[in-house]
């Protein structure tokens, strides 16, 4: 890690003649400027604006008529509400464990000096293209219980058989999975293969030297090595997750059973637009961002903040 | 951990080395890195021959077999004759459009997110890792919710219903990612480059031009791939923040997609999402290995 | 001033103006019979000298209505779009951001000839009129599939009574006795439509138009929960997904009946189903014949441009205009918002609706009665409850709570 903390303090201006502070770095500070106004106007004052309008009546219009933690009451009692967390939380975490997982042991059996790679890492790759609209419509048609994989295997005359996961409320969020690992796993392999290909040869050597199997190297030395990988890949990751909608949307509708597949961004949105309630929308979104506070502040704390002891 | 290096990043794979060709080890290999490809490819499968069929023959078959009798109209009928309200001339319509919006917002969005790389790593400043973290939480916030506000500072600077507001939007989203991506990127170029121009008395600009650019083409490449696809595939922005004279080939594809009048047809959907998305698939296909040289040295630093 | 304003309004409405005005019109008519009816919209009024953009945008009013209010308050907006009158549009109105067509209704006198009246009381905020109402829709309808019961050697059910006594033996012939989509509002719709034939007029009104909470408590409406109950049953093993694709279960005869608005006749006609011989229709559930009046308007934004907001007048008084009504219901299926006009081409559905409209057995629609944002929440438990084993009480007892928080 040394070069990386210098790398991230060491390379300001070296010039000796003393300038006034802010004029320092003033290309660079010019060049920031598109991001400073997105992090500032876009990302900070957005959400400052949703917070607040969170604590109005405000209906279709935004408007600042204060009725105080109402909207929260409300949302917290509802039972749609709570059903959406809980499936984010279950699909959340069926999720992240499942591309990460799948992702780094694809990535292992890609580094394993194989052959026609190119032709391995494209096809696991190209379902990133598509959109989750398209992803979602094909699984629809796959898992569909008369055209697809279970009418298939009816036909072929295992008439019992029962493959079904979209209409069944206790499935539904396996089926969605199923969907989502298709689309996303590609791109996690592909991160975790990098990791892999930049860890220095030596280290197998030493390892191999020293008699460690080759699971062991992997779970002892090389995947505490990636950590940075993995924190890309998470970050990557969960923010998609969260953002969960246009899948179930296209797949689902939110059902079977009425609220099996439902999530917050869905919640969100249908509170906003057709339900009218923006303040209701805004307290559910509100909620959204304090969740995703929480996950990120100790992350960026040990990022940042870790760095300049180091 | 050792500075990742641009040579080390490209080097072949590791891993213990092969020993025979038909080993019990190779067999299980592949025989596993084929059957995660055929759950990779059976969804694509399914889309061509879907596509290829009438509907009758979908209605009666099994989705995966390949059509009994090939017929190419569906792709018509997606392309040129699907309607959405009045206008009965398919995914042609929005094609021109979605190349129109992608172009530019793909160029913005690449080069704002590599300077802001560049100057996070190289010319860091009092409070730039602040807004760098804001920027990777800003890609947490559902777009859903950033609607409104982002509907009224687009009014108040007169962009809203413009290209260049949509643009500006596409490129306000994509920078959360990119930066991050860049910044892992620039970070590993080696520093004795920068101060050695330095030296030269190169300044921001010349050293972005003539050090950094002409050495990441593979972190480009990357950049290049999620922009297009993001931008391409994108339908909630593109409707909302323009006028229908600007709708992208998406909103075709949803007006297709979701107006079912009687049984789906599915044939015409597969054959429109296949065509909305072959923009993305040819530009990773023909790509496909810079994007991962790119990506490993993009994501590996942190 | 008030008299030039009229004539000028009047002149502009019948005279060809010398240059085509531009007017691009938002809506989320996309499906098969609904896009033939825009069509029409479109040519008369590009026959009247104007011309027609179309601005379509599928996936229904949830995906469509926002990207509509997006465009009029982020100060681009559009020609004229479509709501379903009543509540939706009321903010924007209040806001100052539509277009007064009070003139124009005045000039064409819409008060006397839009029937019900309660359409144009929709339109109107504080005196003023501010849509032009183009169609009535009403959702309380059972489509029956008449070859189910002919192949069970049964008569086709007259009432929701009959059909409730039926279904065991559909059932056993393993056909399905009631498609329900699962999309939430189709579940709403269903209860809906069971609150007016089971609960009856009276208790109905009391709760929906006067608001009366003691009877949306009591025993009349803790029989429209028990009912629902029953009709959960019979809707078990219904997975489709869109409304179409549970009106086509009825169409192809494996399920004996779904409930749902006048707009499904559009399938069947398409289908090329006839009316009386193949499917039966049943308004009010054959149960009472009462029908709301829910449907579409069109919302004018204001553009600040003389020659756009004249062509704008222009399109409202068209829309209501009998040629156009005509036109426009025939191919939609849905009932015209003005009593005065010949629509002998009707089929059988839409001549029972017209009736019981001349009769005067109408009712306000829920967009009229509540706001979105109770409709919503109502729609929340309705999908709970038709999909899960919630008891009636208890669905009952909450759905109480909700109406509750819109008064």
């Amino acid at each position: 890690m040394a070069s990386t903390t210098e790398a991230a303090t060491g390379r300001q201006g070296t010039e000796a003649r003393p300038r006034a502070r802010w004029t320092r770095n003033i290309s660079a500070k010019i060049a920031a400027i598109p991001m400073i106004a997105t992090a500032l106007v876009v990302f900070v004052g957005g959400t400052i604006w949703t917070v607040v309008y969170s604590f109005t009546d405000s209906k279709l219009l935004p408007r600042l008529r204060w009725v105080g933690f109402d909207q929260y009451e409300r949302l917290w009692s509802q039972n749609r509400w709570l059903i959406s967390i809980e499936n984010l939380m279950f699909y959340g975490v069926m999720s992240l464990v499942f591309t990460v997982t799948m992702g780094f042991i694809l990535a292992v059996l890609m580094d394993q000096k194989i052959r026609f790679e190119d032709t391995f890492r494209t096809i696991m790759l190209y379902p990133f293209a598509l959109s989750f609209i398209v992803t979602g419509l094909v699984w629809q048609w796959i898992l569909n219980p008369q055209f697809g994989i279970q009418g298939v295997v009816r036909d072929m005359g295992w008439t019992s058989f029962s493959f079904d996961p979209l209409n069944n409320p206790q499935t539904v969020l396996y089926g969605l999975l199923i969907a989502g690992l298709w689309q996303g796993t590609g791109f996690v392999m592909c991160l975790m293969l990098a990791g892999l290909r930049g860890i220095d040869e030596d280290i197998w050597k030493a390892a191999r030297v020293d008699g460690i199997p080759t699971w062991k190297t992997y779970v002892m030395v090389i995947i505490p090595m990636m950590r940075p990988v993995f924190i890309t890949t998470l970050v990557i990751v969960a923010s998609g997750i969260i953002r969960l909608y246009d899948l179930v949307v296209a797949m689902t509708s939110g059902g079977p059973g009425g609220n099996a597949s439902q999530v917050p961004a869905m919640y969100v949105y249908d509170y906003m637009f057709q339900a009218q309630n923006l303040g209701q929308g805004f307290a559910a979104s509100t909620m959204m961002l304090l969740s995703v506070l929480i996950v990120l502040i100790p992350w960026a704390y040990l990022e940042f903040g870790g760095k300049k002891h180091g | 951990m050792a500075d990742l290096s641009m040579s080390s990043a490209m080097t072949g794979p590791r891993g213990a080395r092969p020993k025979r060709a038909l080993s019990p080890r190779n067999i299980m290999l592949y025989g596993i890195l084929i059957v995660v490809c055929l759950y990779y490819l059976l969804p694509l499968w399914v889309m061509v021959m879907t596509s290829l069929k009438g509907m009758p023959e979908v209605r009666m078959g099994n989705i995966f077999a390949p059509p009994v009798e090939i017929t190419f109209q569906p792709w018509v009928k997606a392309w040129a004759e699907a309607c959405t309200g009045l206008n009965c001339d398919g995914l042609s319509r929005g094609f021109w459009n979605s190349v129109i919006i992608t172009v530019p917002s793909v160029i913005l969005s690449i080069a704002i997110a590599s300077v802001n790389g560049y100057a996070l790593i190289n010319w860091k400043f009092k409070g730039s890792d602040i807004f760098f973290t804001i920027l990777i939480f800003g890609s947490f916030i559902p777009y859903q919710i950033m609607l409104y506000p982002i509907v009224i500072l687009l009014r108040e600077m007169g962009l809203y219903g413009s290209l260049w507001g949509l643009v500006l939007v596409h490129s306000v989203f994509g920078m959360p990612i990119l930066t991050l991506l860049f910044r892992n990127y620039f970070s590993s170029i080696p520093e004795e480059l920068f101060k050695a121009a330095r030296v030269d008395g190169a300044g921001f600009w010349g050293i972005y031009f003539r050090i950094m650019l002409p050495m990441s083409l593979p972190i480009f490449v990357v950049a290049l791939i999620l922009q297009v696809t993001g931008i391409w595939n994108d339908f909630l922005f593109g409707v909302v923040y323009t006028k229908p004279a600007y709708y992208p080939m998406t909103v075709q594809l949803n007006n297709i997609v979701n107006s079912v009048q009687g049984v789906k047809e599915y044939n015409v959907n597969m054959a429109a999402t296949l065509l909305t998305g072959l923009v993305p698939l040819v530009v990773y296909f023909v790509s496909g290995k810079l994007f991962v040289r790119g990506i490993a040295a993009g994501a590996v630093k942190g | 001033m008030r008299v030039s304003k009229l004539t000028a309004v009047l002149c502009a409405s019948v005279a060809m103006p010398a240059m085509a005005t531009e007017l691009e019109v938002t809506h989320w008519w996309t499906s098969g019979g609904e896009a033939a009816a825009v069509a029409e919209l479109a040519k008369a009024f590009d026959a009247s000298g104007d011309k027609w953009v179309d601005g379509a945008i599928a996936g229904g009013g949830g995906t469509a209505r926002p990207i509509m209010i997006s465009r009029i308050t982020g100060g681009d907006p559009m020609g004229a779009t479509q709501f379903n009158h009543g509540q939706q549009a009321l903010e924007l109105v209040e806001a100052g951001l539509m277009l007064d067509l009070t003139d124009v209704a005045e000039a064409n006198n819409w008060k006397e000839i839009i029937n019900p009246p309660s359409l144009l009381e929709a339109c109107t905020v504080d005196g003023r009129i501010y849509c032009a109402p183009v169609n009535i829709h009403s959702p309380e309808w059972l489509w029956l599939s008449n070859k189910v019961y002919e192949d069970l050697g049964l008569p086709v059910p007259k009432d929701w009574n009959e059909f409730v006594a039926s279904a065991p033996k559909v059932r056993e012939a393993g056909k399905l006795p009631l498609a329900l989509g699962d999309q939430p509002w189709q579940s709403n719709l269903a209860f809906g439509a069971m609150q007016i034939a089971v609960a009856g007029l009276d208790a109905w009104k009391a709760v929906n138009v006067d608001k009366n909470m003691d009877v949306a408590a009591g025993p009349e409406y803790a029989k429209v929960f028990q009912a629902a109950a029953e009709a959960r049953e019979l809707a078990k093993g219904s997975n489709v997904q869109d409304w179409n694709q549970a009106t086509n279960l009825v169409i192809t005869d494996q399920a004996a009946g779904q409930i749902m608005g006048d707009w499904a006749q559009g399938e069947f006609q398409v289908a090329g189903k006839v009316a009386g011989t193949d499917y039966t229709c049943l308004p009010g559930l054959g149960l009472n014949e009462y029908i709301s009046t829910g449907g579409d308007a069109f919302y004018f934004p204001k553009l600040n441009d003389p020659e756009k907001e004249a062509a704008q007048k222009r399109l409202a008084a068209l829309l209501v205009s009998p040629e156009v009504q005509v036109a426009f219901n025939l191919k939609k299926g849905s009932l015209p918002i003005r009593g005065d006009i010949d629509l002998s081409a009707a089929n059988d559905c839409m001549k029972k609706g017209l009736k019981i409209l001349a009769g005067g057995n109408i009712v306000p629609s829920g967009d009229m009665n509540w706001s979105p944002d109770v409709q919503k929440q109502a729609e929340d438990l309705m999908v709970e409850f038709w999909k899960s084993d919630m008891a009636p009480e208890v669905a009952h007892q909450k759905w109480v709570e909700i109406l509750k928080s819109g008064l």
